[in-house]
């Protein structure tokens, strides 16, 4: 039997479980107890979860995150999503072939009046924004329910097992985004005033004012508010290309959940779309899990996410391409290969330079929209609203906490709680937060060969200051004391005592530290590590590399250790030469032949592309419909059905959008579609107020 | 004036029932400009419609209309080639209580005098053609076999695209602002954009017929009604007919559902009282009302899962019939006003009716149909099967 479930992971723990045992189409397959179905299919090596209804072509995962429909099954006769829904001992569970039967039911179940409750404050989203407002609310003793559709608090940083960047003072930067969660949920619970609902999903904000919510994704329950603060974060961009809907086709979030969260292996090589953060950083969370990165492409001809970030990833021997698209994935009822190609500055792919490369999954992090038609819905239905983080603007996580612990105290006031005036700096503060990366300096390489000196590698303008704060001699300085400035080392090579709290301390593992004190010619270099502890140990040889991640040649690993101060992040030192040992920015981990290209190229599979995953709407129709002259969307949608499917137009808005740039309409002759409650499909007997004895 | 700008006649509103009548005007000749408000076609209350299609109705005209309806829409990919996903699944209005049981039963002879095809079914008969409905307290129901259902997006589009291929002007996102009225005669219609002038005007403007009315003088009484409706995820067919209950319980007088050709339930609630007014926003009150009510008389749909809600405009009459025919006031504008939520399936052969209206082709039976819907009537009845 196959096991893809992770068993090492230099920085999540993986704990001991209980096996329980279900079936898939007949066959008894074993699951870890609590987990989702579809974490239990991927761990014994099953990815295809279906067959769509229109073509018959495979469905696989995609958002692992209860927003679309392509994971459904059928359990027990009943056809649910299989990324939200727990597994249970004995569950039946068959493919979503065609369209479900609904099971028989003889007898009417007992049903109830649906609960209605009133509060203060109902705060949508339990992620580091609407956290951060629940503790200021709580502080204050302001009574707010909160929901959130996941079982654990923490949103997306239950699934970042990175040190954050931002500001130590402010919001935690230096710490892992998975122990931010813990700390964030363990204050939350402590004020008794916050109600917290988990596994509990806001289905519809009505124009009653009245919000309704699937309370523990079992009961029906009505919230009527006097404030509401939307912090419900952002859903993935998706991408139209050739192959798209192939199971192995991921967004990053349901990478990141299978791997960070289910602890599974949902592939063995893994190629990325997208530049940004997310895509560089869960490429990086692939090869800490042990999944290979096959390479990265990014359609600008810079990376848009932290150069640290990307640095980090090079160096792991990650190729990526600037200026490439992806053309296609391409195999038959799985992704086997993609094929990329350079694109000209009109992101046209030109000729001659596709390439293919073996992988069995394809990351799509290509950007994030903001998750806020909540709050669009309850300004409009006159309810007094606030919006948080991503749900207001894409930014990291650090700047989510800041501006829910802004909001929080602003609903206070809005309640008439006096807490004083806001302070402006905290304004300033959650702004410096948002700021996108800023200018690339070179780097300076210290010219000293004596003492102990840190290099500090990290030469982008981003808002983060943990290094300045580990230093106990306070040693690195940011210029202005601004997060955003480049740090440097204001000693001198006497003043370091080689403590390491910021090389293991760096978010962007960008600072290393050379040590001249044993032998000047053939000083000792500390690298930190974040990688499994088993590939590598003393004496071993291994590709020393500069920031960027160009080879330095080879040098022997001297000492592996932990740093006392430091969580799970190790320091490798190494023996070099002193001309190169400041340029060592770290060693390489995966090694070459994972990421050569095919001898030839994979040709495009002869479907068209997928607009609308639910549907299976390409774009090819919809694009012959804008070259007719249909401008509304609504109109499209009635002769398509794209927009039409189960998940609400979330995944294919953005690419008719698209679409018509590409045609040269401008979106003032557009009409968007209209946007319609509920937010996921819900059984019927919830809203009729079902007893669960009825089942 | 351009001559560009004269039309033989202009069609306020490309709803469910100005987009057909364009059709079959154009049809018959005539040069036709239709002004819509929204963006596109349908947008207004026919992409609301749940998708029902009957002649089981309380009267001759509905039932004669509708049955021509019927007609049309079987018929429909012959006549224009396009799919609109037609089913003639038939309607069941059940019976739970003796008062139901009467009011159907009642209503049969006169129902067949018109030529309908429906009968009254037993309990155990009819629990044969819908065999997940809830047996305990069944009494029996009606069951019409040729009633139906359609998409009234894809039935509207393509009235649209043939009308536009006849040569039919439509403007959208172009409200009709106010018309130019001469000695009792509209002689301009004006928008943002202009004037338009026509040999008549026919008011196809649905929920906003009495607005349209009231920018040529005239009071219509045309009050919105706002119903709310639902959608779900498609399932593997098990359900025929379009269930209607016309039981009244707490906030609702009567409620219907039905299986759409591609799987899905559709289904939709009449609030008591009336919520009158043009309020579209979906509300709390609707899904635990209307599930609890459904679950009730079918257990069966308890696991199937809700997609999506709306709300649409009734736009009601005092007593529930549609008003069709001239003004009394201004003797060249047209009514097709009032369809009561039923626009969908009295669209195509209205639209056929009006077209003989202004053709001046009336058939006997044509007039004594409009006396039933005159707009010179009492309105003193009540429509029984709203």
């Amino acid at each position: 039997m196959p096991n893809y479930r992770i068993k090492k992971h230099p920085i999540l723990p993986v704990p001991e479980f209980e096996e329980i045992e279900f079936t898939w189409q007949g066959t008894p397959l074993k699951a870890k107890k609590g987990e989702t179905i579809a974490a239990a299919l991927f761990a014994n090596g099953i990815r295809v979860f279906g067959h769509h209804h229109k073509d018959g072509s495979p469905l696989g995962i995609f958002c692992a995150n209860g927003q679309c429909s392509q994971c459904m099954v059928i359990a027990d006769g009943k056809p649910l999503k299989s990324c939200m829904e727990i597994v249970k001992p004995g569950m039946k569970v068959m493919p979503n072939d065609d369209y479900p039967v609904l099971p028989q039911v003889k007898k009417v179940p007992t049903l109830n009046n649906i609960p209605e409750y009133k509060t203060p404050v109902l705060i949508i989203g339990g992620g580091p924004s609407g956290l951060s407002a629940a503790i200021e609310l709580g502080k204050l003793g302001i009574d707010a329910i909160l929901v959130d559709d996941k079982q654990k608090l923490g949103g997306k940083l239950v699934l970042q097992t990175h040190r954050f960047f931002g500001s130590t003072n402010a919001v935690y930067a230096g710490t892992r985004g998975i122990d931010i969660a813990t700390l964030l949920d363990r204050e939350v619970r402590s004020h008794p005033s916050v109600q917290i609902w988990t596994g509990s999903t806001c289905l519809a904000v009505f124009s009653d004012k009245k919000v309704g919510i699937l309370k523990d994704g079992t009961n029906y329950v009505l919230v009527e508010p006097q404030v509401i603060l939307v912090a419900s974060g952002a859903r993935e961009k998706f991408l139209a290309f050739k192959g798209n809907t192939l199971p192995g086709v991921f967004g990053a979030g349901a990478f990141q959940t299978l791997v960070n969260r289910d602890l599974v292996q949902p592939a063995e090589k893994l190629f990325i779309v997208g530049g940004g953060n997310v895509g560089l950083i869960a490429g990086y969370h692939a090869l800490q899990a042990g999944i290979g990165v096959v390479g990265l492409v990014e359609a600008l001809p810079e990376c848009g996410g932290y150069k640290v970030h990307k640095d980090k990833l090079v160096r792991m021997g990650v190729p990526i391409y600037t200026s490439h698209t992806i053309l296609s994935a391409n195999g038959s009822g799985k992704v086997e290969s993609v094929t990329i190609a350079k694109i000209d500055e009109q992101f046209k792919p030109i000729p001659g330079t596709e390439q293919s490369y073996e992988c069995d999954a394809v990351l799509i992090a290509v950007g994030l929209d903001s998750v806020n038609e909540f709050y669009h819905k309850a300004v409009d239905f006159g309810i007094p609203a606030f919006v948080a983080g991503d749900a207001e603007e894409i930014a990291e996580a650090s700047a989510a906490i800041f501006s829910g612990k802004i909001k929080g105290y602003e609903i206070a006031k809005s309640l008439g709680v006096d807490v004083g005036e806001i302070p402006a700096a905290w304004y300033r503060t959650g702004e410096i937060l948002k700021s996108k990366p800023g200018q690339v300096y070179n780097e300076e390489i210290p010219e000293e060969h004596t003492g102990v000196l840190p290099v500090i590698h990290c030469r982008q303008e981003i808002p983060c200051d943990p290094c300045s704060t580990l230093c106990p001699h306070g040693l690195i300085e940011l210029k202005n004391r601004d997060i955003r400035s480049v740090p440097t080392f204001i000693g001198s090579s006497y003043c370091c005592e080689a403590c390491e709290n910021c090389v293991t301390g760096c978010p962007g593992l960008a600072i290393t530290l050379v040590d001249y004190r044993t032998n000047p010619d053939r000083p000792f270099v500390s690298i930190p590590y974040e990688f499994s502890r088993e590939v590598i140990s003393k004496n071993d040889f291994v590709t020393i590399l500069d920031t960027e991640g160009n080879s330095l040649g080879e040098t022997e690993i001297v000492d592996l250790h932990i740093n006392p101060n430091s969580d799970r992040t190790l320091v490798v030192q190494v023996e070099a030469d002193k001309e190169i040992a400041p340029l060592i920015a770290g060693i390489r981990i995966q090694t070459a032949p994972i990421t050569q290209p095919m001898f030839q190229y994979v040709n495009h599979v002869a479907d068209d592309t997928i607009v609308c995953r639910c549907e299976h709407v390409t774009a090819g129709e919809i694009r012959s419909l804008i070259r007719k002259g249909y401008r509304d969307i609504n109109e499209i949608k009635t002769v398509t059905r794209a927009c039409m499917g189960a998940c609400g137009a979330k995944t294919c808005a953005s690419l008719i959008h698209r679409l018509f740039r590409e045609e040269g309409v401008s979106f003032d002759k557009v009409t968007d579609p209209s946007r319609r409650p509920i937010f996921i499909e819900v059984p019927l007997a919830k809203f009729a107020g079902e007893s669960e004895e009825g089942e | 004036m351009s001559t560009d700008n004269q039309y033989d006649a202009i069609i306020i509103g490309a709803g469910s029932l100005g987009t057909p009548t364009a059709y079959y005007l154009a049809k018959a000749g005539l040069k036709i400009l239709v002004l819509e408000s929204v963006a596109s076609v349908g947008q207004g209350s026919n992409k609301r419609a749940i998708g029902g299609i009957r002649a089981t109705h309380s009267d001759p005209a509905k039932i004669r209309l509708c049955l021509r309806s019927i007609e049309i829409f079987s018929h429909f990919h012959e006549e224009f080639g396009e799919d609109i996903e037609w089913d003639q699944c038939g309607y069941t209005f059940v019976a739970y209580s003796p008062r139901e049981e009467k009011i159907l039963k009642d209503l049969l002879s006169v129902q067949k005098s018109y030529g309908l095809v429906n009968d009254w079914y037993e309990h155990h008969d009819l629990l044969k053609i819908v065999p997940d409905l809830n047996p305990e307290g069944l009494i029996g129901g009606t069951f019409s076999p040729y009633d139906g259902s359609a998409s009234p997006l894809l039935a509207n589009h393509a009235y649209y695209s043939h009308a536009r291929d006849l040569g039919v002007d439509f403007h959208f996102s172009e409200p009709v602002t106010g018309f130019d009225i001469d000695h009792g005669r509209i002689k301009a219609v004006q928008t943002r954009n202009g004037k338009y002038s026509s040999y008549i005007v026919i008011n196809t403007a649905g929920p906003f017929a009495a607005d349209v009315g009231k920018m040529a003088g005239i009071d219509l009484p045309i009050r919105p009604d706002s119903h709310e409706a639902a959608i779900t995820e498609p399932v593997a067919r098990f359900l025929g007919p379009m269930v209607v209950d016309i039981r009244p319980a707490p906030g609702s007088s009567n409620y219907y559902f039905y299986q759409h050709i591609t799987g899905q339930i559709i289904f939709c609630i009449t609030p008591s009282p009336n919520a009158w007014g043009t309020d579209v926003n979906e509300t709390s009150v609707f899904l635990p009302m209307v599930s609890k009510r459904m679950i009730e008389i079918m257990p069966r749909l308890k696991n199937i899962r809700v997609r999506r809600t709306w709300r649409g405009l009734y736009p009601m009459t005092p007593d529930g019939f549609p008003i069709i025919g001239w003004s009394p006031e201004i003797s060249n504008f047209l009514l097709g006003i009032g369809l009561c939520g039923q626009g969908f399936m009295l669209g195509p052969s209205t639209g056929e009716l009006l077209t003989r209206l202004v053709t001046k082709t009336l058939t006997i039976e044509d007039n004594e149909t409009l006396s039933y819907l005159s707009p010179l009537r009492k309105f003193e009845g009540q429509e029984l099967l709203k």
